[in-house]
């Protein structure tokens, strides 16, 4: 079952996946995110069950399970988006570099400057490209222009997208294709060089080529940072991943080495639901 | 499949009587402007010339003259409305959208609502109570607050509508750059719903430009060139009003041209609002 799995339909993936085999178990990688028993409830709602996982530095982390599992919710806890819902509560601990992030006392706004967020549905500000670049480098405070420029620069290559605008810097960003725009929004979260990058299905709104172009960004952008990433394609969760989390009903499943996980799961549950096999 | 049934027939004609009385509608909703345009514009358009727009209004009994005072003095009043309303009205707005349910901002939707039904009669007592009064005089600034307490609901709830359109994402999308909620509100929000609030004020000015009520006890009328804020002042409807009711030919053709120039500049703010919100939506979009 897995071989269908892994056999793409999509030549060029195949090509992708024989470039850059997948690296051995990802073994000596640092913890970036520690979880330890997360709980959250949306009212009486319980959403996520003692979550407890350790979430790899400078490796792409899959999050994948079943439609209402508690992916989203999940994610949002490590950047503590879930504090803009009223009804959401939070238990248990998140640290990122040894600081519990719901720990009393904590900079929410530093939180989130340590943590970028890249939405499921690209949100570029109805602003120039260069102004949704060097917002979050503006909201810090940086004034420089030649400053934001490198910048924008900078971050724009490191998101592939540079060629493409930087003879219209200045052009509303909603001028740009829906894969740009989702290139943009990423580039607008690494600008201000954040630890960690969450990604919730970011291609799930684009083509098969812009979506590749995204996976080619996710792989390489995980030399710098730590990245977590919704996914419901499988094989995109098998194609840029190093270790992947199965969520089913709000629980951790299974959480292991991407591959290992691919070809041989431990749980039957995670077996019926990389199968296709679900009911 | 007979085409014509007699439930067929009767199913058409139903069809076709509403359709001709919601045609029929739409023209009688458009005779009013229509004959407001016909009569003003008759009367009012022989009386205008050049003089009704630079010189001053002439004694009684000789002719000519115009109006330059009283445009001037309608400009500085909803000029001062709008500053003192604006602001407010905005900053009102955005408190409504952020804090949806709390006490007080049930507390202003309501008196807001209750603000734009009262007549504009008694808003002028209150402002002659509020701003007359104390002074022991009439004053522009009065009439501008006036016109400004006339704008504010109109503004606030503008506000708070544009800000409810805005796609939540652009929110989230700023504080997930590390945004505080004023920040967010301030850099990306509020210049997001800017186009559409721009025009709430447009018409907000335009509509209190017309108003005559609320400046007859506070801003008064002024014969004479005045621009200080703490003069009674003259203004196009007032002058319009006394005009109107005076028993002399000549100020009668002065008060219809006063209307002419009232209606054209209601249109032009009109034009003026839609023009606004394109280009501004055109800049959104980027194809500008
Ligand atoms: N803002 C909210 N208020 C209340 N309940 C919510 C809210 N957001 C999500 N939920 C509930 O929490 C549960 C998990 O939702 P979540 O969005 O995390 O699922 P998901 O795994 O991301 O699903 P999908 O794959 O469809 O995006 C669902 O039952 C959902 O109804
Ligand atoms: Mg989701």
């Amino acid at each position: 079952m897995t071989r269908e799995l892994q056999a793409p339909a999509d030549p060029g993936i195949r090509i992708r996946t024989e470039l850059r085999p997948a690296e051995p178990a990802a073994a000596s990688a640092a913890i970036g995110i520690e979880l330890r028993d997360v709980n959250l409830s949306y009212g009486d709602n319980h959403v996520l069950h003692d979550i407890s996982m350790d979430v790899d530095e400078k490796r792409v982390t899959a999050l994948i399970g079943p439609s209402g599992c508690g992916k989203s919710t999940l994610l949002r806890c490590l950047n503590r988006m879930n504090d803009l819902i009223e009804s959401a509560r939070t238990t248990g601990s998140v640290k990122i570099k040894g600081q519990d992030i719901y720990g009393p006392g904590t900079d929410v706004i530093a939180v989130r400057r340590r943590v970028g967020m890249v939405f499921q549905k690209s949100n570029p500000f109805p602003k120039s490209i260069f102004d949704n670049v060097v917002y979050g480098l503006r909201i810090g405070g940086v004034r420089d222009r030649t400053a934001l420029e490198a910048a924008a620069e900078k971050s724009l290559s490191l998101a592939a997208l540079w060629d493409e605008v930087k003879d219209r810097l200045q052009a509303s960003a909603l001028s740009l294709s829906g894969g740009q725009q989702q290139r943009l929004c990423i580039a607008r979260a690494i600008a201000v060089e954040p630890e960690i990058l969450l990604m919730d299905e970011p291609c799930s709104a684009l083509d098969p080529i812009a979506t590749l172009k995204i996976e080619e960004l996710i792989y390489s952008l995980k030399e710098r940072y730590t990245i977590v990433i919704v996914t419901h394609n499988l094989q995109q969760a098998a194609r840029v991943s190093d270790k992947t989390a199965f969520f089913w009903l709000g629980r951790l499943v299974e959480y292991g080495v991407t591959s290992d996980m691919f070809t041989n799961p431990r749980e039957k549950l995670t077996e019926d639901y990389i199968t296709g096999r679900f009911g | 499949m007979k085409a014509t049934s007699a439930v067929d027939l009767r199913r058409r004609a139903v069809s076709r009587a509403v359709e001709v009385f919601c045609a029929a509608s739409v023209v009688l909703a458009l005779v009013p402007l229509g004959m407001i345009l016909f009569f003003v514009l008759r009367q009012g358009l022989p009386a205008l010339n050049g003089a009704f727009f630079t010189e001053m209004p002439k004694p009684v009994g000789e002719p000519g003259g115009g109006m330059a005072n009283a445009m001037v003095g309608t400009l500085i009043l909803i000029g001062i409305a709008a500053l003192a309303a604006v602001p407010v009205g905005i900053a009102c707005g955005v408190y409504l959208t952020e804090y949806r349910r709390a006490r007080l901002s049930t507390a202003a939707r309501f008196s807001a609502d209750v603000l734009n039904g009262v007549p504009s009669i008694v808003i002028g007592i209150f402002a002659y109570q509020a701003a007359v009064v104390p002074f022991r005089r009439f004053t522009a600034l009065a009439g501008g607050l006036a016109l400004g307490v006339m704008m504010l609901p109109l503004i606030i709830r503008t506000t708070e509508e544009l800000l409810g359109l805005v796609p939540p994402s652009y929110r989230e999308g700023s504080l997930a750059l590390g945004a505080t909620r004023a920040r967010a509100v301030w850099t990306v929000v509020l210049p997001a719903a800017l186009p559409g609030i721009v025009t709430g004020v447009l018409v907000a000015l335009a509509r209190v430009a017309g108003e005559t009520a609320p400046l007859l006890f506070t801003s008064f009328n002024n014969q004479f060139w005045s621009t200080r804020l703490d003069q009674e002042i003259a203004s196009l409807t007032v002058q319009v009003y006394t005009y109107a009711n005076s028993p002399y030919e000549d100020w009668h053709r002065q008060a219809w041209a006063g209307a002419t120039v009232l209606i054209a500049s209601v249109l032009f703010f009109s034009l003026l609002s839609r023009f606004a919100t394109r280009r501004l939506e055109r800049m959104h979009r980027g194809t500008a």
